[in-house]
């Protein structure tokens, strides 16, 4: 249609778009192209090779940066399945348990961690361990990510359990299933693409997190992202460059699961 | 005493193409001022289409649109004076009753106060004006119909577009409406160009109608004149029932054509341009032109057998079989005199065309 | 985002309404105490006292939010004069995160309408390379940004050697590099919400629109714009509280001359020198700050509903 007829399309529009990916990609395309710069300095273009991989894992930091993928990667599994796990009861509760008093005060306890902000979430656990006696290590960080991954995992399976009909249920009681039953052969196999989501979820926003993570790890323990954000205050070196490519890149390949897993219906 | 005939709309073999599909194929058609003028057709035969291309929100591939003589291809649809009133009503959620009613005002130059006075106006004429401060989710399906009559007619267009503005109502408010836009029509004098696929709403309200299909003018004319008169197959099978006899065309003598029937049945018809000797056509009579009777009144008379009597309220439609094979359909007003005509399953009958009810189609 | 998951959905199925409450459970304890708990917690610290090596002392003192807002005691022997110096970083934070939010709506609303108003099939890939960015790690894409804007970086490389500049910028460690920084971080959140709500706009009220004599660009400003109120609104608080409290940008891009709240709160609990009541009670103050937004938003959702 040409413009004249045209009232969706408003001109410099599609420029706009252009450069708001261009900008998104921008910064992670030219750390990606600099991770394979073979020169020493990073400012210097030296021509492709893989040293800085090769630096990550057997360089002199490679214990460093080893030690610390094996927390994020643990903890990030440990967390997002007792999340998830944790996330789908409270969403049959709230989804399929009818209508009582404690229903919004659940959803509001569970938007919680969304809500307050990060830096404040943070301040406020390392307090509360602190005055508990809780000492900070590998424990704490796992029991802060269990809990603010809660919302992340609820989000994607509150949103398959609502787009399924009850009457599938209904169907497998009218023949003689008990209510467990028709819960583990009916409900959960059809919610699984939700729930596969929201691990995923669960599981990036773990590895993935900073600040309530640096507040109580305490001294002797470093993740994946307190160790970089440690090696860049010291100055940006390019194995950095490295490990974030990798990260960059492993985000890619969970989102692109993501997405294929959340267009499967599985009730056709 | 002639009254000139201002052309309101004037389309001239205007084409719409999408890539390959061609939506219009040269569609030519002169709208009068002040008529209230219907395109007539199935889904898909382009009727939104051309009324779209009116308004400005489709290209004209080829061709042109004339508005009292003016070119108006080019023209975007704010700047053409014809505005419209969409099928989903399209109100701003947002606004009132009143603004929407003004809005067009407002986007012309007026000021708030006059646009408000105006939509007033507006309002009382589809007699509204108790809902002025309403917002438009407020209001049922018909008043928001004539919300949207109101703020079309609001800025005095000089033709009102309306493309299928009563599908979305039920049946009894449709019919009121039907005569309410019609009063309003008459009242304003503005030229409707009206789209239905509805035929029996198109023959109740039209001045003239423009039956389409498949991107082709069929026929154009007043509606009696459409349904007496349908020029080929289509136009008489869409409007009203009708029954389709196959013919061969044997004489031709004074305007007056002979023709025959499968079976042996003779007929005489009026002649068709185009239609000549030897010609094998569809001949076209309407159920309710049909006479049955028990004994031949005339040697035109068809005999045959009657099949199956239905009841369907204010008429009674026979089927019968007639001699040699065609089947065909007769409908009977439920009054004294027609149930006399009635005859049993299964007895044999003669029915008879009334003058000039029989029309040779072109296709 | 909150609204999202406060709804809820209809609570019309009750299958398994026998067994809530040991469905629940398990939420209420981790969150109740892991979330809620140390925000109580956090509440009673900011009124205790400070302890010399980090940690408190229990005895109950005004002392931290005296020393956010006032020069010397309240209850000292001269009159308080108001401190502007935490003031002032609160404030900073104030108007970097709005001029970030600011930036945001200015490329994410065409960006959102734009791909709205694609064919089905190509407005999916929009969406889809929308949406990775926000699933890289904020570190990463913070320390890319870092990586780009320095002096001898690739942005001024580039710009030096098409002629453009003469000397490299110098953007790191200024105002404009956080925001550069936090406009980057959180653009995803502005243009998603926008998107949805464009996605079901009804446009023929755009044709309505224009129908009735509205050019282009009134019709974007008087029809278009109300029906995707909501939208907007979501997108800049999703930029906007997220900004106010953030610390990689300022910390990585704007160096010890641009602290904001993010950056103040984690000093205080950095090593010896902290002050753990002071940096609850900077937190407090910052979570009220985030509470009363989110309390005019939602009453504002409240009542556009009633509308409806």
């Amino acid at each position: 249609m040409s413009a004249k007829t045209d009232v969706k399309t408003y001109a410099g529009f599609r420029l706009i778009t252009i450069l708001c990916v261009v900008i998104l990609y921008a910064p992670l395309v030219v750390v990606t192209v600099y991770s394979f710069n073979a020169s020493e300095s990073i400012t210097n273009w030296g021509g492709v090779s893989l040293r800085w991989y090769v630096d990550i894992f057997t360089g002199p930091e490679s214990a460093k940066f080893q030690q610390a993928a094996i927390n994020s990667f643990s903890i990030a599994i440990i967390a997002a399945t007792l999340a998830t796990g944790i996330a789908t009861a409270a969403a049959t509760a709230i989804v399929r348990g009818g209508k009582y008093r404690l229903r919004t005060p659940s959803l509001g306890l569970i938007s919680l961690p969304i809500m307050v902000p990060e830096i404040v979430l943070a301040v406020a656990t390392l307090i509360f361990f602190n005055s508990i006696g809780f000492t900070r290590g590998y424990m704490t960080i796992l029991v802060a990510h269990t809990a603010f991954c809660i919302p992340f995992a609820y989000l994607p399976i509150q949103a398959r359990m609502q787009g399924i009909e009850d009457t599938y249920e209904h169907a497998a009681m009218d023949l003689y299933a008990t209510k467990a039953q028709a819960f583990r052969r009916i409900l959960l196999p059809l919610m699984m693409p939700g729930i596969i989501s929201g691990f995923l979820l669960a599981f990036i926003v773990s590895l993935d997190d900073f600040i309530i993570t640096n507040f109580v790890k305490g001294a002797g323990i470093e993740t994946l992202p307190t160790a970089i954000f440690g090696s860049v205050k010291q100055g940006l070196k390019p194995n950095i460059m490295a490990i974030s490519t990798m990260l960059l890149g492993l985000s890619v390949v969970m989102v692109t699961i993501s997405y294929f897993v959340s267009k499967s219906d599985n009730t056709k | 005493m002639n009254d000139a005939i201002q052309i309101a709309v004037d389309v001239r073999d205007a084409v719409k193409r999408y890539g390959d599909f061609t939506a219009l194929q040269q569609i030519s058609l002169a709208i009068h001022d002040n008529e209230f003028f219907t395109l007539l057709g199935p889904s898909g035969c382009g009727k939104t289409t051309l009324l779209r291309m009116i308004a400005g929100f489709e290209d004209v591939t080829e061709g042109g649109i004339y508005l009292f003589g003016d070119e108006i291809k080019t023209l975007p649809p704010h700047k053409r004076p014809v505005n419209t009133v969409f099928q989903n009503y399209a109100l701003f959620p947002h606004m009132n009753v009143l603004e929407n009613v003004g809005f067009g005002l407002e986007m012309k130059g007026s000021s708030r106060a006059d646009a408000a006075k105006r939509a007033g106006e507006m309002l009382e004429l589809v007699q509204l004006s108790q809902f002025a401060k309403r917002k438009p989710s407020q209001l049922s399906g018909g008043q928001q119909q004539r919300v949207a009559l109101a703020r079309a007619l609001a800025p005095s267009p000089k033709v009102l577009l309306l493309d299928e503005p009563l599908s979305a109502l039920d049946l009894k408010l449709r019919k009121a409406m039907q005569i309410e836009l019609k009063q309003i029509q008459r009242e304003t004098g503005i030229t409707f160009i009206f789209v239905t696929h509805d035929q029996e709403e198109a023959l109740t309200m039209s001045d003239r109608i423009a039956v389409m299909s498949a991107g082709e003018l069929q026929q154009l004319g007043a509606p009696r004149d459409i349904y007496e008169h349908p020029h080929n197959m289509f136009v008489a099978g869409f409007i009203g029932d009708t029954n389709l006899l196959e013919v061969s065309v044997d004489k031709i003598m004074r305007g007056r054509a002979q023709c025959h029937i499968g079976g042996g049945h003779e007929l005489m018809c009026d002649a068709v341009d185009g239609i000549a000797v030897g010609a094998k056509v569809h001949l076209s009579v309407r159920p309710e032109r049909m006479v049955l009777s028990k004994k031949a009144t005339s040697a035109e008379s068809l005999k045959g057998t009657v099949t199956q009597n239905i009841f369907i309220g204010t008429d009674i439609t026979t089927m019968m079989d007639l001699d040699g094979g065609p089947k065909i359909t007769i409908r009977t007003s439920n009054t004294e005199r027609g149930n006399k005509r009635l005859f049993e399953p299964g007895s044999a009958a003669f029915v008879d065309m009334e003058t000039g009810a029989a029309r040779l189609l072109a296709d | 985002m909150a609204g999202g998951a406060a709804s809820g959905g209809s609570a019309a199925s009750d299958t398994y309404a026998k067994a809530r409450h040991w469905l629940l459970m398990p939420s209420w304890v981790v969150l109740g105490f892991f979330v809620f708990a140390p925000v109580c917690v956090m509440v009673i610290y900011s009124f205790l006292t400070k302890e010399f090596r980090g940690g408190v002392i229990w005895e109950p003192t005004l002392a931290a939010y005296d020393q956010f807002f006032f020069d010397r005691g309240l209850f000292g022997d001269s009159d308080p004069t108001l401190q502007w110096t935490y003031i002032s970083i609160f404030w900073r934070s104030i108007w970097q995160a709005g001029l970030a939010t600011i930036l945001s709506l200015l490329i994410g609303f065409p960006t959102a309408y734009y791909i709205a108003t694609r064919p089905a099939k190509t407005r999916a890939l929009w969406v889809f390379l929308i949406t990775i960015p926000y699933w890289v790690n904020l570190l990463i894409r913070t320390v890319s940004m870092k990586f780009l804007l320095r002096d001898e970086g690739p942005l001024n490389d580039f710009l030096l050697n098409i002629g453009l500049i003469n000397d490299p910028l110098h953007i790191i460690n200024t105002n404009l590099a956080v925001q550069l920084g936090l406009f980057y971080s959180y653009l995803p959140f502005m243009v998603l919400p926008i998107y949805a709500s464009v996605e079901r706009y009804n446009f023929t009220m755009s044709e309505a629109a224009a129908d009735l004599y509205a050019t282009k660009f009134t019709t974007l400003r008087r029809i278009l714009l109300p029906a995707v109120k909501p939208g907007v609104i979501a997108g800049c608080i999703l930029v906007f509280v997220p900004s106010l409290g953030a610390f990689l940008a300022p910390d990585l891009l704007g160096g010890a001359k641009n602290f904001m709240i993010g950056s103040l709160i984690e000093e205080q609990f950095k090593g010896n020198a902290g002050n753990w009541p002071f940096g609850a009670a900077a937190s407090m103050i910052l979570l009220s700050m985030v509470m009363i937004i989110l309390l005019i938003f939602s009453s504002q959702q409240r009542r556009a509903g009633a509308d409806q």
